[in-house]
């Protein structure tokens, strides 16, 4: 997978999802309001919020490798999503933690917020298999 | 989170029971579910199928055109929790609690997605689904999905 760090994939491009800034070196993303990510009318829809989530896991775990030195690729196994609250009409946040990195797995949680970090919206849980780049 | 209670209850067909394919014409063709163009493929008395056409935009990996995760989450949001209202043949305002998915192995590049939503049990409160995604063959799917749909209204005493 192309490193997060330089550019966000078409599919966050498309729902104008930007890094916005950072928190212990790790990407927050911003994610606005739109009709395009709107589920029930005023509310964000969970795949929205979801892709969201992804995203950022996505470049937590691309910081975590960088900065053990590693060009390994990722292959996500699963996800679970806890969806807390309704996203409301307004710009929504998420920023992954790499709660366990190992040699040929990791496990990421990442966080969607509003305007409280405190108070999140969704909460997502993911497994990617770590997979090292094959010499020559 | 699903499409709402003012919307989809104004498309409840005259005396009553709950029609997929009519709701799908909101639900796929507005917000989320119109910029992922999600179609109504068909259902029985507990699922929907709902599908996706691969789209450039919709890829999460460029190298190898697979599509972003959540375009199958949002997916199978959809389709179990119109499998829902399906089962009870009636709307009923709802969330979703959570949803997982387990990834069997990537989309292709190019291929369309078929999502099939489950509700395989119903409380006053709450519905359960389950389902899978595939390419057009259910017996080689890509991804399973599991989750829960909270009740958000019109509980009855």
């Amino acid at each position: 997978m192309t490193a997060l760090y330089t550019a966000l994939p078409p599919y966050a491009r498309a729902l104008d999802m930007t890094f916005v800034d950072e928190i212990d070196g790790v990407p927050v993303i911003g994610m606005p309001f739109a009709d395009r990510v709107q589920g029930r009318p005023g509310f964000l829809h969970g795949g929205a919020i979801s892709g969201l989530l992804e995203i950022a896991a996505i470049a937590a775990i691309h910081q975590a490798l960088r900065a053990k030195g590693s060009d390994s690729n990722i292959k996500q196994v699963n996800v679970t999503v806890d969806f807390m609250r309704g996203g409301l009409n307004q710009m929504t946040y998420a920023v992954g933690e790499v709660t366990r990195l190992g040699r040929t797995m990791a496990n990421v949680e990442a966080r969607a917020w509003q305007e409280d970090r405190d108070n999140p919206i969704a909460m997502g849980y993911m497994h990617y298999l770590i997979k090292a780049k094959r010499a020559g | 989170m699903t499409t709402g209670a003012t919307n989809i209850e104004t498309l409840a067909p005259k005396g009553g029971g709950f029609d997929p394919a009519l709701v799908n014409k909101l639900m796929g063709k507005f917000g989320h579910g119109g910029f992922l163009n999600m179609e109504y493929v068909g259902h029985g008395d507990d699922w929907v199928e709902l599908a996706i056409d691969w789209r450039e935009d919709l890829v999460a990996d460029p190298d190898t055109g697979i599509l972003a995760s959540a375009v199958i989450i949002s997916l199978m949001d959809n389709a179990t929790s119109m499998s829902i209202w399906t089962k009870l043949n009636e709307f009923r305002p709802q969330a979703t609690m959570d949803l997982r998915i387990d990834y069997l192995r990537p989309s292709p590049s190019g291929q369309r997605v078929y999502g099939r939503g489950i509700c395989y049990h119903l409380t006053n409160s709450i519905g359960f689904v389950r389902g899978y995604a595939h390419n057009g063959n259910p017996d080689q799917p890509l991804a399973h999905a599991s989750g829960t749909f909270i009740r958000t209204g019109g509980q009855t005493a």
